[in-house]
């Protein structure tokens, strides 16, 4: 569609604000905000007040928001960038955190359940997480750049068989970390009042922000998404640049599963991150990404992934009856979705130019 | 070329032969078995075992490490394990054990419906069947016996004692399971009936599904703390969410636990949740009991002998747990999880 017709001249305002993809991720945003404000003002208080452990710390629904939110964002940098280079999701990332975080408790650990204090430093835990979710993101990225195996199909045998793998790396225990020093990736360090997990997620977006700035890691990327044959045909090397990308998600995953085995020092196989893939593949959706793959905006995604998480909040908030929950939140997703389209964003600003330009304006766009 | 081909030919016709083979010897065993066990009095009994995945829970990881502990060779069975969280899988292995002509079924369905037809078949080839942990939709004829736990009596049990308590009000935040799942209706049914019968006294501040996980559970007690709602009970499915709820009160600063601000209460009794009731961190742990297995001999002891199964539904005993009186040895004896440390 955009390569059949003519672009529009980026005159009218209207035209020009809805050809921003990160504008449906920000107006969502507002319209959350708005309605949280109109139904309650309380939904922004912030307060600053110790916690059990003695540190002073901010809380309030906003804070709630950016802190559950960013093991979700952290997975959608990597997800935007496989989506963008091979043109299909990898759905095993809820299965692979449960790898990488069974692998953390396990050096953490050492193989026991309940040990009395650390067995290894968290940093060498760390490093074995990223390490297995590199491995694992590798495996994915192969099927899909070598062998050429559709992204979800390819992905789906570790969504399927991940978990137990996950499992089989401590013995099917669930092991308890000991000691305070874990907690602090899913909650506070002492003496910082903000969520770790944010302080995570945003030294996360400045790394690839960095990368995507001294790198010409987007061009490469949305040049194999666009036209895989014409990347070739200018000396790249299509194959190298999917699997790096899925190497790249196997790292985010890693950071994604740090936290969340942090937040309760311990893991549940079947529970841990249980559907996070669809979460993070509709966080790259509201980013107004094409999922087919091509040009991308990691910034328009990552805010897709808070909205999606204000999003629970708010019907949290709201209390709803748990049995109707899914189905309100698929109402709030299907909108903000198709009016996330690059279609949909299109027709927007062509009626947008429509309006500025009056009747002979309209005509024209017509013949 | 030739000799490739005839090499082919050979070859394949050596790998055809032994299949064929090979399934004649599993087939031979099997009648052998089957006719050396007729009439003798140590017979291998055969059964087959369908379960839920064992990596579910830390109950079901209990419930198939005794189950596996009790029909081994060395106690007289020849065990077969199928493990399924999926209607239609679990239907596909029963069908398979029927034809393997198993001599008892032991079966924790996924789903309670679409049993029927499978257990018929059964029924006519002479497969006994004995459901454990979970009922089906289906007619009590169907099977000989079903060993269940009773959730709406655990739900009873807790919020007995939370009546106990003798608060003068009860403001709870009451997390479920899984929408749907028997535990999750037998534990919300009772507190449902007792904040109904004595609205003045009992609110439920906020009622909302966690699905059994702890995560979840963290954020939706945190939304009730944004929202400065006032409570004094955590009421929690299971322990992974009154975890994940405890994490939002020490976030907080709530304290909790006996003689504290909020009363958190937990169901299945894994270990490290009764460890936090002997610290006094949690109150109640309401008992889910995984071992069937005991059970499950005692039934097949009695239709080996030809008596009949006169009452067809066993309801295991359960316990609930105080933190007041729990001791070391409760937690030993009715923890679940963690064997490998003891």
């Amino acid at each position: 569609m955009p390569n059949k017709m003519p672009s529009p001249p980026k005159t009218s305002f209207w035209a020009r604000l809805f050809s921003h993809q990160i504008v449906i991720p920000i107006a969502a945003l507002l319209i959350l905000a708005i309605f949280n404000l109109i139904s309650d003002p309380t939904f922004f208080r912030i307060v600053f007040k110790e916690n059990s452990s003695g540190n002073k710390v901010l809380s309030g629904n906003l804070i709630s928001i950016i802190d559950n939110g960013s093991e979700l964002a952290i997975l959608a940098i990597g997800m935007t960038l496989v989506t963008a280079a091979s043109g299909g999701q990898d759905i095993s990332v809820g299965a692979a955190i449960a790898i990488a975080g069974s692998a953390m408790l396990r050096i953490l650990c050492g193989g026991s359940s309940s040990p009395t204090e650390l067995q290894s430093p968290i940093i060498l835990a760390f490093i074995v997480g990223v390490l297995v979710a590199m491995f694992f993101g590798a495996f994915n990225g192969v099927l899909v750049a070598f062998f050429k195996i559709q992204p979800m199909v390819a992905t789906l045998i570790l969504f399927t068989a991940g978990r137990s793998i996950a499992s089989w790396i401590n013995n099917g225990e669930l092991p308890n970390v000991p000691g305070k020093e874990f907690t602090y990736f899913g909650s506070y360090i002492p003496g910082v009042p903000v969520p770790t997990p944010f302080l995570i997620a945003i030294a996360c977006f400045i790394v690839i922000f960095l990368v995507m700035k001294f790198t010409n890691l987007r061009l490469y990327v949305q040049s194999v998404g666009i036209n895989e044959k014409t990347a070739r045909l200018n000396g790249l090397n299509p194959e190298l640049i999917k699997l790096m990308s899925f190497v790249i998600l196997g790292i985010c995953v890693a950071v994604a599963a740090l936290i969340k085995v942090s937040r309760i020092s311990s893991i549940n196989y079947s529970v841990i991150a249980k559907d996070i893939e669809m979460d993070a593949i509709l966080a790259v959706a509201l980013g107004g990404n094409a999922l087919s793959g091509g040009k991308f905006s990691i910034g328009a995604s990552v805010l897709g992934a808070y909205v999606i998480q204000f999003l629970t909040t708010t019907l949290y908030k709201l209390e709803v009856s748990a049995v109707a929950l899914p189905a309100y939140k698929a109402v709030v997703v299907i909108i903000l979705v198709v009016m996330s389209a690059p279609t949909v964003r299109e027709k927007l600003s062509r009626l947008g130019k429509k309006l500025r330009s009056g009747k002979t304006g309209a005509e024209s766009a017509k013949a | 070329m030739n000799g490739k081909k005839l090499f082919a030919i050979f070859t394949s016709t050596a790998l055809c032969a032994a299949m064929l083979a090979a399934c004649g010897n599993s087939d031979s065993s099997s009648g052998g078995t089957a006719s050396n066990g007729g009439g003798s009095s140590d017979k291998i009994i055969k059964v087959g075992i369908i379960n839920n995945d064992p990596n579910e829970s830390g109950y079901r990881t209990a419930n198939d490490k005794d189950l596996q502990a009790t029909f081994t060779k060395e106690n007289g069975y020849d065990a077969r394990f199928s493990y399924s969280l999926k209607n239609d899988e679990q239907i596909a292995a029963a069908q398979k054990y029927i034809q393997d002509e198993v001599d008892y079924l032991l079966l924790s369905a996924a789903d309670t419906a679409g049993w029927d037809s499978v257990l018929k078949e059964a029924q006519e080839a002479g497969v006994k069947v004995i459901l454990f942990d979970r009922t089906i939709d289906a007619d009590p004829s169907l099977y000989a016996a079903s060993i269940v736990s009773d959730m709406a009596k655990e739900g009873q049990t807790a919020v007995d004692w939370l009546k106990g308590q003798n608060l003068d009000k009860y403001k709870v935040i009451h997390i479920q399971g899984v929408m749907g799942s028997a535990a999750q209706k037998g534990r919300s049914g009772a507190l449902n009936d007792a904040a109904a019968a004595d609205p003045s006294k009992w609110e439920i501040v906020s009622q909302q599904t966690a699905e059994w996980s702890s995560e979840k559970a963290q954020q939706i007690v945190q939304a009730a703390i944004d929202q400065n709602k006032e409570f004094n009970v955590i009421y929690a499915e299971n322990d992974d969410m009154a975890k994940g709820a405890v994490a939002a009160l020490d976030n907080a600063n709530i304290s909790h636990g006996v003689g504290k601000d909020v009363i958190v209460m937990g169901f299945d009794c894994n270990k490290w949740a009764l460890k936090e009731l002997l610290n006094k961190n949690w109150n109640y742990d309401g008992q889910c009991n995984p071992f069937q297995s005991s059970y499950i001999v005692d039934i097949i002891k009695k239709l080996e002998a030809g008596e009949t199964i006169t009452e067809k539904t066993i309801i295991m005993e359960e316990k609930g747990f105080d933190a007041n009186t729990i001791t070391e040895e409760d937690v030993n004896t009715y923890g679940i999880g963690e064997e490998e440390a003891k």
